[in-house]
């Protein structure tokens, strides 16, 4: 049986507990959430903390997915089964569901939250892709207060991001325009693998025009920040087949993933590219067939 | 000459709307008689039994793959508060106990002394009050390792400059194990001369995992004022345990106890004695204390007995019109740093033998070199009848790959070549006797069930539009039950199997055998076996396994032996009790033994069916008062040991529907059919809960198995989301079906059907997703096929995983 090392357990029952203790603690506490990273890691003894701070009573006030004007706010402590099931984010954003569906199993999923997987930063985790796609900001606080940074801002690189050692991630926000919608896609060697590679897509158009285009791709390099190349040629285009083809190149060049057990740096360039041909024509044919991610979606 | 059973040739199975809750007094559909406790959470595997002291053993293992000991300093270890003692291999060398036999004759470092040489062996143990303190102190233990070049490509194993691991054996100076070749090189070279076809394939088995839900563990309790020590631990062979123990340690066989308790999953895992096992029993020995050890997933998984690992140059002799003349092989088999290779001690290639497969060829020849490297001992385990798996994978590989070059239906080059029934008993050019087959019956009825015309039609029409499916053949023959003692044995012990029957005076049965479940339902089959020629209630007769005080010697359940070998002993076992039965019958019906029938249950005067007694009566009888018939003891009760004359060869045909994404080379199992025939049919739902287990296991391997290593020699598969196992998403709905061939020379003509799946399946996937990448011109592509591997096939240049 793999046992972590000896530790003291805290449990934190407010935001503002939570913040007092890392405060307190020091740079040898962790937050522990859904647990799914970090008790693997302490269990193998990866790890050298000296405290962990339970904040899974915190599900209470932050565990929520509220549809606000203009935006959706998502507490830090909803669990993954939450993301799944709701049927707010599968009217607005039907990405959450596609990712959801394939993020481990449904064990990890009835426990882990979005905020752990987003301040885990795992390079190969889905919902940070999710979230770049999305054009997600999040909500940091400290004791001295909040601040709120844009994904490209939050997720720093492999399991590094913004949120300094005595602050919490609290809320994720996601901006909600008009007549867009989302997919994801992702290739694993097993159901409830890590990605080989995955992509994300959103699209927002007017008429038949791409107004806007974001593609977010996991597992393929130090970080999992947007395309800015793509977007800027998707926008004022019409989709098709072709400039599917011509973001897919995109996708491809612009990633840097690496050799190992799940596939070749070749192979899984090729997947950047494949996976965001057909996440964007998914996306589009969401918007056409009226599975539109806005407020009109809500019934 | 094939007996056949024409009351069930050829059946398709029908699992959604068969009734498993029957209650057959012998053979049949029932529940089983285990499941009760293991459903509810109830069954006692090592790891709940809980002894008063007793104390808890972590090992300490190597970081790295190859290295000499510099120094071990334990002093910090030893301070800590809850550690009762640190042992290192030089305490262990002071008492002759640092290394330890294999079951293929070789040494194995119980815990290292001069040096390291696989990532994850055993260096030292801490014994603590609890499990949490001993894993605690293995951290304050400070070792200093002079790191040595790894040996971790097993083509550069024999290279000059390669260095040599066993600097153990006195004058070793390389890396080679052993040499081993069967059949007739020069009749084969002869055969291949005048061939029109030679086809050549390099086909790689790659290195994978039985990984069982439950890992390996022991609790050691020695008495030292009794002398006694009983071992609970999980081994799939506690006999042969105990025997070994006895003779490595010197404590006398009769004061040693082994009890296997229950297992959660072996498939060969828990058939070698591991340092882990030894380090236990030493430590209950120092201490005086009970002492468990249990280790845990990445332990199981980095240092236990792997299975594969072969490198095979495979070459297909033919005729153009297709008759496969001759099969010709060299392996390069990696066996680790220590010859672990659980096999009889004649064949330390297993049965690879049997590499001819199903087919009636004019020779056949294989040599193999095995040699050592720098990773974890074993070699043979995991579901594999003794390296029948690889056999089988290269020869239905060949054959398909012979089909691709001559251009003709795979299922067609099959037909072709079977093994006749009238050929049965057919000794093979290696010199394997098969005992029974019908292979074409089982092909038709695999061919119908798939419907296998119009699949072929359908991929024809996806291929025209440049969809990638495929439609994977395999035909495999096994040879399981080791095994006729002439021939077979472990370390020097016979691979026969003892079984003893006790019928109560009430006429409850107790069976006590020497094999041992990890899973397979022994407690319902061997009480349907007794039923079926005793005609007491299945429920009536209790099996007692797993524990050496309680049952005869026997060599243990691997390799599918359990029926073939102890399943033939219980019923003969039985029929000896019928006999006794019988003459006490005759005493109470005042007839003679001859004017008496046996109707399942009850003898009855021929022609007088109101005179009867059943066995019950008869069992009262034996044990009460009153005369017995002349020279006839009391009780009702017999012994045997038995001896197989032959092993069994059951045998089977599968055929794998696959799809793959052409964008994403993502291979989905769409259909999976499998035809077993296994002889005679026990317990049909047992035997499909076995087929679906292989069978899973074989897409497992097939898509997504393989235990690597980095160039430090670093297993890559630590923990199960490294390793990849198949979940239930992975496989389709399994269709199964059977023929009944029975086994002439077993008692009831059973074959063993453990890792029938296991072995069929594998080549039956690998050839449907090679068929699928028939368009790339692809022949060949090696296991794991994910969809990475499957992608550089699409590419042009499929790539072996090592």
């Amino acid at each position: 049986m793999q046992v972590p090392a000896p530790l003291e357990y805290q449990r934190a029952t407010t935001v503002d507990e939570a913040i007092d203790l890392l405060e307190r603690l020091g740079s040898e506490a962790r937050l522990v959430a859904g647990g799914h990273s970090l008790i693997p890691m302490m269990k193998l003894r990866l790890t050298d903390l000296e405290y962990v701070i339970d904040i899974n009573d915190l599900h209470d006030v932050l565990g929520y997915i509220r549809v606000g004007v203009g935006e959706v706010r998502i507490g830090a402590m909803t669990r993954h089964r939450e993301l799944l099931d709701s049927p707010e984010l599968a009217a607005l954003f039907p990405i959450f569901a596609d990712a959801e569906r394939v993020i481990a199993d449904p064990v990890v999923r009835n426990r882990g939250t979005i905020g752990g997987s987003l301040c885990q930063a795992d390079p190969s985790e889905d919902l940070t892709a999710v979230c770049t796609t999305l054009d997600a900001s999040c909500v940091i606080r400290g004791s001295a207060g909040e601040r709120v940074v844009s994904m490209e801002d939050f997720h720093r690189g492999p399991y590094e991001t913004a949120v300094a050692q005595d602050e919490i991630l609290t809320e994720i926000r996601i901006p909600v325009r008009p007549s867009g919608s989302s997919a994801y896609a992702k290739v694993e060697r097993r159901a409830g693998d890590w990605a080989v590679t995955s992509a994300g897509a959103a699209v927002w158009m007017d008429g038949p025009t791409i107004v806007d285009a974001r593609v977010g791709l996991a597992a393929v390099g130090p970080n999992t920040t947007g395309i800015p190349e793509i977007s800027a040629l998707l926008r004022g285009r019409a989709p098709t087949e072709e400039l599917y083809a011509e973001a897919a190149t995109i996708a491809s060049s612009t990633c840097s993933p690496t050799t190992d057990n799940r596939g070749t740096a070749e192979y899984k360039r090729h997947l950047a590219g494949e996976l965001t041909r057909r996440t964007l024509r998914q996306a589009v044919t969401r918007i056409e067939a009226g599975v539109a991610g806005d407020m009109k979606g809500q019934s | 000459m094939t007996t056949l059973d024409e009351g069930v040739a050829a059946t398709t199975e029908d699992l959604e709307t068969a009734d498993n809750d029957q209650h057959p007094v012998g053979h049949g559909r029932m529940l089983r008689k285990e499941d009760p406790r293991f459903i509810r959470g109830m069954g006692t595997y090592v790891d709940d039994i809980q002894l008063r002291g007793m104390l808890h053993l972590a090992i300490l293992r190597s970081p790295v793959a190859h290295a000499t000991i510099v120094s071990i300093d334990v002093s910090a270890a030893q301070a800590h508060p809850k550690v009762k003692a640190v042992i290192t291999g030089a305490d262990l060398a002071e008492k002759g106990l640092a290394w330890m036999p294999t079951l293929s004759n070789d040494v194995q470092a119980v815990l290292a002394t001069d040096k390291v040489r696989f990532q994850g062996q055993e260096v030292a143990f801490v014994v603590a009050e609890d499990r949490y303190s001993a894993r605690d102190a293995l951290e304050l233990i400070d070792v200093e390792y002079d790191v040595l070049e790894p040996v971790v490509d097993v083509r550069r194993a024999l290279a000059p400059d390669a260095p040599v691991i066993r600097t153990d054996l006195d004058g070793k100076a390389d890396n080679h194990c052993f040499d081993w070749e069967t059949g007739d090189e020069a009749a084969t070279d002869a055969v291949f001369a005048r061939a029109d076809v030679v086809v050549t394939e390099d086909v790689v088995y790659p290195r994978v995992h039985p990984a069982p839900m439950e890992t390996c563990g022991a609790v050691a309790d020695y008495e030292r004022v009794s002398g006694q020590l009983t071992l609970w631990t999980t081994s799939q062979a506690p006999h042969a345990h105990r025997t070994i123990y006895a003779l490595v340690s010197g404590l006398p066989e009769h004061k040693i106890r082994v009890i296997s308790p229950d297992i959660g999953g072996g498939f060969g895992n828990k058939v070698p004695i591991y340092p882990g096992y030894v380090c236990a029993i030493v430590a209950s020995l120092v201490l005086n204390k009970p002492v468990k050890w249990v280790e845990d997933r990445t332990e199981n998984l980095v240092s236990t007995g792997f299975a594969r690992d072969y490198i095979m140059r495979g070459e297909i002799a033919a005729t153009k019109e297709g008759k496969i003349l001759a099969i010709r092989t060299h392996v390069l088999a990696d066996h680790g740093a220590f010859n672990g290779t659980a096999a009889p001690v004649k064949y330390p290639a297993g049965f690879f033998g049997v590499f001819t497969g199903s087919y009636d060829l004019e020779a056949a020849y294989c040599s193999m070199t095995a040699v050592y490297t720098n990773k974890a001992p074993g070699g043979v385990a995991y579901a594999c009848s003794f390296r029948i798996t690889e056999a089988v994978y290269l020869v239905e590989r060949m054959v398909d790959c012979l089909a691709y070059d001559l251009e003709m239906d795979p299922v067609a080059l099959r037909r072709r070549n079977f093994i006749q029934p009238e050929q049965f008993p057919y000794t093979t050019k290696t010199g394997w006797v098969y005992d029974s087959g019908e292979y074409e019956r089982a092909l038709d009825l695999t061919l119908e069930m798939a419907g296998y015309d119009e699949l072929r039609r359908e991929q024809a029409e996806k291929r025209a539009r440049g969809e990638l499916m495929g439609i994977g053949l395999s035909f495999f023959t096994e040879a399981v039950g080791a095994g006729p003692r002439k021939d077979m044995d472990i370390l020097g012990l016979g691979m026969a199997d003892g079984c003893e029957l006790r019928i109560h005076p009430t006429g409850k049965a107790v069976v006590r055998v020497s094999c041992m479940s990890q899973g397979q339902g022994h407690e319902t089959t061997f009480a349907q076996i007794v039923a079926e020629e005793i005609g007491i209630s299945p429920d009536d007769i209790q099996v007692v396994n797993g524990d050496t005080d309680q049952t005869p010697f026997g060599l243990g359940t691997y390799g599918s032996r359990s029926i073939p070998v102890s399943g033939a002993a219980a019923a003969l076992v039985a029929r000896k009790v019928r006999d006794k039965a019988r003459i006490i019958a005759s005493g109470m019906l005042e007839v003679s033994v001859v004017d008496l029938e046996w109707q399942k249950g009850s003898f009855m005067v021929k022609g007088d069916p109101g005179r009867s007694v059943t066995i019950q009566e008869i069992a009262m009888r034996a044990h009460g008062a009153g005369d017995l018939p002349q020279g006839v003891e009391g009780g009702l009760e017999a012994q045997i040991c038995y001896n197989p004359e032959n092993l069994t060869y059951p045998f089977g045909a599968y055929l794998c529907v696959v799809d793959i994404d052409p964008g994403t080379a993502v291979v989905t199992v769409r259909r999976f059919i499998a035809v077993d025939d296994c002889g005679t049919r026990i317990n049909p739902m047992i035997i499909e809960g076995q087929v679906h287990g292989g069978l899973t296991d074989g897409v497992g391997m097939a898509l997504m198995e393989m235990i690597s290593f980095d160039e430090n020699g670093t297993c890559l598969g630590g923990s199960l989301m490294d390793y990849l196992l198949p979940t239930a998403l992975e496989v389709p709905h399994w269709e199964t079906g059977h023929t009944v061939t029975p086994s002439p020379h077993h008692p009831i003509g059973a074959k063993g059907v453990g890792e029938s799946a296991t072995v069929g399946s594998p080549p039956a996937v690998v050839n449907a997703v090679v068929d699928a990448l028939k368009p790339f011109g692809v022949r060949h592509a090696d296991m794991p096929l994910t969809p990475s591997r499957v992608w550089d096939a699409m590419q042009g240049h499929p790539t072996p995983p090592i």
